[in-house]
């Protein structure tokens, strides 16, 4: 049961948010080709490790922003809104070794 | 496979049970192999069986970072069924339902098929509407299917509550659909993969790829590096985690499906209920547990354990179905990293890799698949192209938009 | 206190005799004391077999002194009602509890099912996997069933309360033994919210029978003062009779709390979800069982338990005790129980080495003391009566006794540990796995942490299968796995822990292991050459020990599994005679009168001749404003968002990023920066976050701002010939001639008396027709009025099931009916929007891939049977081929018998539908096929004329 921090509202309960999937998918281009439109709708890199992940505190502010979290510990390392930079994470320790490649 | 049976088991009886070889050999890993399975699950392993039966091909060795059976194999509920809406679906599940109405004595190893039939209910007008257009299809499909009334399915399932919250507005039956015990299962196919000179490794995690000119030519391991001309990836869960060591990425998030069990009852409940709406399924184990699943944690994850919220809503939805389970007591829970595609069909055939096969993307639905599964992996690795009944199976249909959307198109989430 | 209770002792223990409690088992009237366990007034009463074992139903009597216990199950009528399977060891003497046992015909006593044990040469470990494959399993199964299992499922409702809590705390301490207290003590007297948390009736753990000196003073003193301070402390919770049942992620953990029943204040037992700073774990640890032949007889003991119904509970588990051992601490648990009185005969110990401190105190009290022997095994056939060891010269010796106090070590109770993810080390010394590094934020302390006080003794030898012919040596009691079993196991390959737990189920029954799986390990360990730090543990799971599922549940019954959604005219409609049907969350009138099929027929047929009014309020309803709103718009919708002239209205339909349609429904430009989203009643909330999701993560650079009034407005629907009469009638209401106000146009204004009210004139039904929306808290009185109608103009109320006939008539689709997860725009003819739309618009790129643009995709088309008598249901498939070899050509989405043109229709799609009109095709349904014609999907005024009219 996780408790997500909200960069809008602070510590709350999961059950306050919804998942949207791994952020940083970059829509192709008008032109692309089929592969690469089916490399962004559909492929994910689904690590083993530390994810950049889209969530909303759908049941508070109402508002999107990225988490940094480990999909083996569920450890939280960083949450950021949309158009900020990725945070630097110099303390990853606690991160899974195997991050899927 | 011969060597169990009652007689043999009353033969033995008389010394003392002392004289049972084992089941299967736990190998060393040789230098080489015709093909390398990665994971000695379900699928690996019948993969592995069926080369060696069917192709005549033995020089074979399933590799398995764990303990063979451990991963979704053996975190399953157990269903059996085959009622899906379409034909290449169905297709696929009714051979894997043929099959394993036959296992038992092709494995000679009981895998407890109890095929008590499967109920799924429908809650509205609405629902009963998408579940004709289900049932339909299914017969279609050459499966059978039954229509129930509420009354009908009161007295086949006497402790579930008509009137809940959404009521029971009718819902259908497959009888050859139910359950079997999914640990028999794996160790079957081992036992009788091992028998025909089928080498499983144990405790042999693949860390990569060989891979030249596009070609794979072997893989490494913890325990060295093993060649294979052929190499299949049957690790669901961990289909992403390969292919990436691999190259190339796919159409998989994974995530925690969770399970659980309730203390053991005399038996209950004779039939798999199913309640799209109503957020679960429950059996009753032979061993007398309730088997009680609902679907995965909302979010990727690894880890093999499962969150709070879910099991809430899972046994909220259970009770409110069957208040008489109120007082029971839930005994365990625990939880499998499925690979989740975006259209509920698994993934199966050639990969970008040459000569490298993948079998995953099973999502919820793996363990019901294992004897087909191996059946046409077999076939596809041996002609390097893929058995009719998984063609559209491939990985290329995310491409061409030729996607299998079995809840989408039934109208029912499965 | 006349009743017998023959092995209570004169004095002693925390039980209160100055008080009875009476109770039966098996119908038997006993008598105990508050304070009292069941196991601890059974025993008082002498009832010594208490169960049978799953298997082999083999007589067993209690074990155990608390949760762990695997034999004395029993099934507890008392309070709201009755449970199956309560460990008679950690359930609290209730006034008028009823206890029964389990999995025995007839009686415990005597139990037919003891024939599996007579015959069990047959029935090994994984016997089945090997037989009844012939001529199949279906056919033994029944037979096996009725052996497994053990409780019943209780009849009646359950009558009690649950309740889900909350709770913070920065200190969560678990267990309230000595270590547990000193560890709350500690944080309290820091100021830091401390929870403790104590499944016991009483807090105290081992203090409240094993006295001891802290402090410096003795334990009941130091007891006392300690919760006295405790309780003195406002930010120190104490919470006894509640199990840590679970921890999970971020370090939630469950708490199943039963406190409030138990002390009998109110029938509600509580499900805590504690999040924890900190983490305090000093959970004790479990004794474990000793092997040697028949170690199952009733009187066959673990040491500690012995000790804890004679200084606890002032019982005797017999008149002459002998002691199994391999450690100290079954030395002092033993002592105990004969200084409290109850002889002990022998100490039976497997090791050369002794502390010298318990060898003198045995000498001191006369008990014969073997060290270096071999237990052999138990004598007895319902009970114990003697016990039988061989000596260190080998030399076979018996004792009579009828309880044998046996303790194979201690393993600390690590569960919610490695919940949490913390792994195990095995101690030697101690013959057990412990914490190896505790996780960020935990401390394990006391017993849990392997740390047994006091003193460091002599390290335990591990427990080890007895040899020779011995009988049967239960490793685990309930599931009835013996040493023979897993020998079986090992010698089939069965020898990773997992293959080993899994194939002989030891471990797997309702203890989960907590008395078995130690000596499971160690044997596997033993009979592979390996030490049992390399076999490894399994992995425990929650929970830690089994919890009610309906108090995980909670209040989620009924209506509050999912709170039914009401409009705001709810009781205005039943007030009319609606019959109100579940459509998602909604309850909406599915009809107005009981007859549904006469009522929909009436509905339907006043909407074609006069008016009919229709609650719409679910409708959803979504603003959007700001500068780039079209811009907005236009990128969501497959239409055209920007061309639409302020007061208009344009239907639209919204694809996901896969080109599938996702939903449709109406859009109207209130003005240049301000649109108004209507969606599908079922999709208001998925759409308006779908909005917001594109909003925020890739329309950024657009100013926009979206706001969700759905339940602001209450829509009344007003449809039919007269319904702009009706409307106008209405004081305040603007101009609707269609001149000024045609078919796709919007408005707002107020009504005479200020409410204000916005009007589109769209159509559903085919029917000139007006959605008006006013503000929820008018909704009833302006139902009302409506209703009334007027002199020249009946007003019918009008439920879902009409409008679905209607809007199929006039073929308009509904989606997720008659689309599914595989359609597209194409597929229902929105070919020429899509192609005449040039900007990018979501999904818009899915829709240029080859399969998105196959001709024989299935595409909308009308149905109409050959024959008139026939009816078409939702759900029929269109077929080819014949029996035997059909294939699915698509399939009946919607269908009725239209009242208004009385013939059987229906809309649907079929591959390559829009080039068959006019083919005829079979419909197949429920195994019967009926022919039909492909046409057009529109039944009814298909110029529309009528609808602008």
């Amino acid at each position: 049961m996780l408790t997500i921090p909200c960069p809008f509202c602070g510590e709350r309960d999961e059950a306050e948010f919804r998942y949207g999937g791994e952020a940083l998918q970059e829509i192709p281009q008008a032109g692309a080709s089929d592969a690469e439109w089916a490399d962004y709708l559909f492929n994910r890199d689904n690590p083993k490790g530390l994810v950049h992940e889209r969530w909303c505190h759908s049941y508070g502010c109402n508002q999107w922003f990225q988490v940094v979290r480990d999909t083996v510990t569920h450890r939280i390392h960083a949450v950021y809104r949309v158009g900020e930079a990725r945070p630097v994470l110099d303390d990853v320790d606690g991160a899974s070794a195997d991050t899927g490649g | 496979m011969r060597g169990y049976s009652f007689s043999t088991v009353f033969g033995r009886a008389l010394r003392g049970h002392r004289r049972w070889p084992a089941a299967w050999r736990s190998a060393e890993p040789a230098r080489a192999y015709d093909v390398v399975v990665v994971g000695a699950g379900g699928h690996g392993l019948a993969t592995a069986y069926y080369l060696a039966k069917h192709h005549g091909i033995t020089n074979v060795a399933v590799l398995e970072k764990g303990w063979l059976g451990g991963g979704n194999t053996g975190r399953n509920t157990q269903v059996t069924r085959s009622n899906y809406f379409w034909p290449q679906s169905a297709a696929f599940f009714e051979r894997s339902l043929e099959l394993y109405e036959g296992l038992s004595r092709e494995l000679n190893f009981n895998v407890m098929l109890s095929q008590r039939g499967i109920l799924t209910l429908a809650h509205s007008h609405h629902e009963m509407e998408a579940l004709r257009r289900w049932t339909n299809a299914i017969r279609i499909n050459g499966i059978d299917s039954d229509v129930l009334t509420p009354a009908e399915i009161g007295k086949l399932v006497p402790l579930l509550n008509l009137d809940a919250r959404f009521p029971v507005h009718g819902g259908f039956i497959q009888r050859r659909g139910g359950i079997s015990r999914h640990d028999a299962v794996a160790w079957g196919y081992a036992r009788a993969a091992s028998a025909l000179g089928v080498h499983i490794v144990e405790q042999c995690e693949v860390t990569g790829f060989d891979i030249d000119q596009g070609k794979v030519t072997g893989v490494t391991t913890n325990r060295g590096s093993i060649a294979a001309d052929r190499v299949c990836i049957c690790v669901a869960g961990h289909t992403g985690v390969l292919a990436a060591k691999a190259g190339f990425r796919v159409p998989i998030t994974s995530m925690a499906l969770q399970a659980m069990v309730s203390e053991p009852l005399k038996p209950c409940l004779d039939t798999v209920v199913l309640s799209p709406v109503i957020h679960v399924y429950v059996s009753q184990s032979d061993r007398g547990e309730l088997v009680i699943g609902g679907g995965a944690d909302g979010y990727g994850s690894y880890a093999q354990r499962g969150g709070v919220p879910l099991l809430e809503e899972n046994l909220a939805a259970l009770i409110e179905l069957f208040p008489a389970f109120s007082r029971l007591r839930l005994m365990r829970q625990w939880a499998g990293i499925v690979d989740i595609t975006p259209d509920t069909t698994p993934i199966m055939g050639p990969t970008p890799v040459r000569d490298l096969y993948v079998s995953g993307g099973w999502g919820t639905g793996g363990y019901k698949a294992i004897p087909a599964g191996g059946e046409t992996m077999a076939h596809t690795i041996v002609h390097d192209a893929p058995h009719p009944l998984i063609a559209d199976f491939g990985l290329d249909r995310f491409e061409t938009g030729a996607l299998i959307d079995e809840g989408a198109a039934s109208g029912v989430s499965h | 206190m006349s009743a017998p209770q023959p092995f209570r002792k004169p004095e002693g223990g925390r039980i209160d005799r100055t008080r009875g409690i009476a109770f039966t088992f098996d119908g038997r009237r006993c008598l105990g004391h508050p304070g009292d366990t069941l196991a601890s007034a059974l025993l008082a009463n002498g009832v010594r077999i208490v169960g049978r074992s799953m298997k082999f139903h083999r007589p067993r009597g209690v074990l155990t002194a608390g949760i762990e216990e695997p034999n004395a199950l029993v099934t507890v009528d008392w309070g709201s009602g009755r449970i199956p399977t309560v460990r008679a060891a950690a359930m609290p003497l209730l006034d008028g509890l009823e206890a029964r046992s389990q999995n025995r015909f007839p009686s415990v006593n005597f139990d037919l099912g003891r024939v599996l044990d007579f015959t069990r040469a047959l029935w090994p470990a994984g016997f089945y996997y090997k037989m009844f494959k012939w001529p199949d399993w279906r056919a033994f199964e029944w037979a096996v069933r009725r052996v497994g299992g053990i409780g019943r499922v209780p009849g009646g409702a359950d009558a009690t309360r649950y309740r889900h809590l909350h709770g913070h705390c920065a200190a969560l301490v678990v267990g309230s033994g000595p270590s547990g207290l000193l560890a709350a003590l500690a944080a309290g007297r820091r100021g830091e919210d401390v929870l403790l948390v104590e499944q016991d009736t009483e807090f105290g753990g081992s203090l409240l029978h094993d006295p001891m000196e802290i402090e410096g003073v003795g334990s009941d003193e130091w007891l006392a003062a300690a919760l006295a301070e405790l309780a003195g402390m406002d930010n120190v919770r104490l919470m006894a009779n509640a199990t840590v049942a679970g921890c999970y992620d971020h370090n939630v953990f469950t708490i199943h709390d039963r406190g409030a029943a138990w002390r009998g204040e109110s029938a509600v037992e509580s499900f805590w979800k504690v999040r924890a700073g900190n983490v305090v774990l000093a959970a004790g640890a479990f004794e474990q069982p000793m092997l040697f032949g028949n170690n199952d007889l009733p009187g066959v003991m673990l040491a500690g338990a012995v000790h804890k119904y004679a200084t606890r509970f002032g019982v005797d588990c017999g008149r002459r005790v002998a002691g199994v051992l391999n450690n100290d601490a079954g030395w002092r648990s033993l002592l105990a129980v004969h200084d409290a009185g109850t002889p002990v005969c022998a100490m039976v110990d497997t090791r050369d080495e002794v502390e010298a401190g318990l060898l003198d105190a045995a000498e001191e009290r006369g008990i014969p003391v073997y060290r270096g022997a071999t237990p052999l095994a138990a004598r007895g056939s319902r009970g114990v009566r003697a016990l039988r060891f061989a000596d260190r010269d080998g030399s076979v010796r018996q004792v009579d006794c009828d309880v044998i106090g046996m303790s194979g070590g201690m393993n600390p109770a690590t569960q919610l540990y490695s919940q949490a993810g913390g792994r195990l080390r095995y101690d030697a010394t101690q013959h057990g796995f412990v914490p190896d590094r505790d996780p960020e934020g935990w401390e394990t302390v006391g017993a849990a942490s392997g740390s047994f006080a006091p003193g460091g003794g002599s390290p335990v030898r591990p427990c080890t299968a007895a040899p020779g012919r011995t009988g049967r040596q239960w490793v685990d009691f309930q599931h009835d796995v013996t040493v023979a079993d897993i020998e079986l196991a090992v010698r089939e390959n069965y020898v990773s822990v997992e293959h080993m737990k899994r194939y002989t189920t030891a471990g797997m029954a309702v203890d989960q292991g907590k008395t078995s799986n130690l000596n499971a390990l160690a044997l596997l360990g033993q009979l592979t050459g390996r030490a049992p730090g390399e076999v490894g543990t399994t992995t425990s799971r929650p929970q830690f020990a089994p919890v009610t599922m309906g108090a995980i549940a909670g209040n989620r019954r009924g209506d509050f599994y999912l709170p039914p959604k009401l409009l705001a005219a709810h009781d205005w409609h039943a007030a009319q005679g609606a019959v109100f049907d579940d459509y998602g969350s909604w309850k909406r009138p599915a009809c107005y009168g009981p007859d549904r099929d006469a009522a929909i027929a009436r509905e339907v047929l006043a909407v074609r001749r006069s008016a009919g009014l229709f609650d719409g309020s679910p409708l959803g309803k979504i603003e959007v404003r700001g500068p780039d709103a079209a811009a907005f718009l236009d990128r969501i919708y497959v239409n055209n968002a920007l061309t639409l002239k302020p007061g208009r209205v344009r239907y639209g339909l919204m694809l996901n990023e896969n080109g599938i349609v996702m939903d449709d429904g109406v859009f109207v430009r209130i003005a240049e920066d301000h649109y108004l989203v209507n969606t599908t009643s079922g999709n208001a909330d998925r759409v308006a976050a779908w909005l917001e999701e594109w909003r925020q993560c890739e329309y950024f650079d657009l100013e926009v701002v979206l706001s969700n009034v759905t339940s602001q407005w209450a829509v009344a629907t007003l449809a039919g010939p007269d319904a702009r009469g009706v409307l106008q009638a209405l004081q305040g209401m603007m101009d609707l001639s269609t001149a000024g106000f045609p078919h796709m146009s919007f408005a707002e204004d107020r009504f005479a008396d200020g409410t204000p009210y916005r009007v589109q004139r769209v159509s559903f039904s085919g029917e000139q027709s007006y959605e008006l929306s006013v503000p929820s808290n008018r909704a009833a009185s302006v139902f009302e009025r409506l209703r009334s109608g007027t002199d020249s103009a009946e007003v019918v109320p009008v439920g879902v099931e009409a409008l679905m006939v209607l809007r199929t008539e006039k073929g308009f689709i509904h989606v997720g009916v008659d689309t599914d997860g595989t359609t597209n725009p194409l597929d229902i003819g929105f070919g020429g929007v899509v192609a005449r739309k040039r900007r990018d618009f979501i999904g818009a790129r899915s829709l240029a891939r080859p399969n998105d643009r196959r001709g024989d995709r299935r595409q909308l088309v009308g149905f109409e049977l050959l024959d008139p008598n026939r009816s078409v249901a939702a759900g029929a498939h269109v077929v080819t081929g014949c029996n035997g070899a059909l294939r699915s050509e698509g399939f009946v989405t919607s269908a009725c018998r239209s009242p208004t043109l009385g013939k059987a229709i229906g809309i649907g799609l079929i591959e390559g539908g829009f080039g068959r009109k006019g083919e005829e095709v079979l419909v197949y349904d429920d195994g019967r096929t009926t022919p039909a014609r492909v046409v057009e999907p529109c039944f009814y005024d298909p110029a529309g004329e009528r609808m602008r009219a």
